[in-house]
């Protein structure tokens, strides 16, 4: 597997020498490969956000670095700038940041900064808007008389029209209805499956974690606690639930089965799966 | 003779001033005192709307609204309304008034008017309520979602209202915000006969509510125990709304033929349910 993005020991302290100094990530050590989906979890204060601010130089770190593609973003100014173009990120509830009068402008706005030419900017418009389900009827409407779901896609469709090699997410279904979850998660795969990109979201649902991530990454007071498959992760029901946070429910299902003396292979924690193997149990089909 | 319900809802029907369509179209529902009733629907189904119809916030259009036996519309007991009916909304950053969490919680009683004395003890009482009064010097905005979702709720109570309506509370909160302000709201409604209606997408919190109101475009499409309502899955579904993983194995399983119940709701019941069939079929 090819490495695509490298942090070495990045630490992040915010206000320094104040009474309000906090160090947020410590000593963070990971490596993402091309091509991957990653699942960021951890309770409200893990350094999830900040961690993930350092992945496009929008923040810097106090200690340690941040490296893709092998270069260090933050040798120089152009390398700098030039990895917001790479990895995208799209921040919490970005559609409080939607400012521009039509939704076209707005998600010109990421390609236009690219100084791509007028015909580029409009293909990249138009095939993010088809990505994240944004009619072109509503191209020229402004994007506050949207609904909440269609900003946040609309938000989402700006950063995926620079078209960036990684994609990161911070907590893009947050507040939205299970219909709304959906399409954006179906967006995001959609997004993934037509560019190869890599992606990294950030998330409280569990159950879209299991969905779509290749792989799980938790924080815990500013640490990486676990990092491996969902399998491996949600098998570690009782530490996740101690740093606050869940398995999904199927994941809790197929635990209290086999605490039954049902016998169930380890890397249940969707409900398909679940209701696959339960199913091939009954009629006695071994489980695969 | 039947206790007389805390809400009644009678063919109420609410159209936004301008708006050429219906948001709520027809409702009709009695609310008994000390039930904790969750809704739930689509996102625009009318949930927040029928919310601040409750504390007359809005006024129907036309049908009526009774809280208490009193008429929302009847403007005499317009400020009776409103103590009567606590609203606590989704995100906690734009309920939060004051720089120290007593003077927020004080915030309310304050306007109205209430006696000093009176609010410090409505104040501590509420803060213990919801688990915070060890908070309750501290600065508001350094808490956590789920903290400050219980200042809120506490915010609400210092009004010492008969019925707390909770609009997506847990929305924005990590899995532990989420059981705090849950189990918080449980509580408040075993223990001192609160009546609770919370809006919520998350099937996981209704599971302990009395009753479960599903709404659509403005109408209301299933109402019944949890149970009931969430063994309807082929309506959840139609209506988008999420069906819970327990239901969703025991309905793969009726469909393959097995009997199962339906309204083994919780991870256990259904895993008690899942087990015996297998053992059963000798499978286990
Ligand atoms: N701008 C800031 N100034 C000071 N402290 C901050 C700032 N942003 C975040 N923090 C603190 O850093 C820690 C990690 O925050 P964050 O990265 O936002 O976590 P998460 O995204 O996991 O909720 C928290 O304790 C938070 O209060
Ligand atoms: N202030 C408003 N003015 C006009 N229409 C509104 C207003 N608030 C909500 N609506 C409309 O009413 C419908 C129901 O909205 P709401 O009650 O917020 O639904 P929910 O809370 O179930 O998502 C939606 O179609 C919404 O667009
Ligand atoms: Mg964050
Ligand atoms: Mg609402």
């Amino acid at each position: 597997m090819e490495s695509i993005i490298r942090t070495e020991k990045l630490t992040h302290v915010y206000s320094r020498g104040t009474p309000f100094e906090k160090t947020a990530i410590h000593d963070v050590n990971v490596e993402i490969y091309r091509g991957e989906l990653v699942a960021v979890i951890g309770h409200t204060g893990s350094g999830k956000s900040t961690f993930m601010q350092h992945l496009n130089g929008l923040l810097r770190p106090d200690e340690g670095g941040v490296y893709v593609e092998g270069e260090d973003i933050f040798a120089t100014k152009e390398a700098t700038r030039d990895v917001r173009f790479k990895v995208g990120l799209v921040f919490q509830y970005p559609e409080y940041q939607l400012f521009e009068e039509t939704v076209y402008k707005d998600i010109a706005f990421g390609p236009r900064n690219m100084r791509l030419s007028e015909a580029e900017i409009d293909e990249r418009v138009r095939e993010s808007a088809r990505l994240t389900g944004v009619g072109e009827e509503l191209f020229e409407r402004s994007p506050l008389e949207l609904s909440g779901g269609q900003k946040r896609r609309v938000a989402i469709a700006g950063v995926m029209a620079m078209r960036p090699r990684v994609l990161i997410l911070d907590e893009p279904t947050a507040g939205l209805d299970p219909a709304g979850c959906a399409g954006v998660l179906k967006n995001i795969t959609d997004y993934r499956e037509a560019t190869g990109s890599t992606v990294l979201l950030v998330t409280h649902s569990m159950d879209d974690a299991a969905r779509i991530a290749d792989r799980l990454i938790v924080f815990h007071e500013g640490t990486i606690a676990m990092d491996g498959m969902p399998e491996e992760v949600f098998s570690r029901q009782r530490e996740l639930v101690d740093m606050g946070l869940d398995v999904p429910q199927s994941a809790a299902i197929a635990d209290a089965l086999r605490a039954r003396g049902v016998q169930l292979p380890s890397s249940i924690y969707t409900s398909r799966r679940l209701r696959e193997a339960v199913v091939a149990l009954a009629k006695g089909v071994a489980p695969c | 003779m039947p206790e007389q319900p805390i809400i009644r809802i009678e063919d109420l029907h609410f159209t936004y001033p301008g708006d050429s369509a219906e948001t709520l179209r027809g409702l009709s529902l009695e609310i008994a005192e000390g039930s904790f009733v969750a809704v739930l629907g689509h996102n625009g189904s009318g949930k927040s709307t029928l919310a601040k119809l409750l504390n007359a916030i809005l006024l129907p259009t036309s049908g009526k609204v009774y809280v208490c036996g009193r008429d929302t519309e009847d403007e005499e007991h317009l400020l009776d309304i409103r103590r009567s009916v606590g609203l606590v909304f989704q995100n906690p950053d734009n309920q939060i008034v004051a720089n120290v969490v007593e003077d927020d919680v004080a915030f309310a009683p304050e306007n109205l008017g209430v006696e000093p004395q009176e609010i410090r003890s409505r104040v501590d009482e509420a803060l213990r309520t919801v688990g915070m009064y060890e908070y309750r010097l501290h600065a508001p905005h350094l808490l956590s979602g789920g903290q400050k979702q219980r200042v809120a709720i506490a915010g609400a109570l210092a009004m010492q209202p008969r019925v707390l309506v909770l609009d997506e509370p847990t929305a924005m909160l990590d899995p532990l915000g989420r059981r705090e302000v849950i189990s918080t709201v449980e509580r408040l409604c075993r223990e001192r006969g609160m009546t609770v209606v919370l809006i919520t997408h998350h099937m996981s919190e209704c599971v302990n509510a009395d009753r479960l109101i599903a709404l659509s475009d403005g109408m209301v499409t299933a109402d019944g125990t949890p149970r009931e309502v969430f063994s309807q899955v082929e309506l959840l579904k139609r209506e988008g709304l999420t069906v819970p993983a327990t239901v969703r194995l025991l309905y793969a399983l009726r469909e393959a033929g097995f009997d199962v119940p339906l309204d083994a709701l919780s991870v256990d019941e259904c895993a008690d349910a899942v087990a015996a069939l297998l053992l059963a079929r000798g499978r286990v």
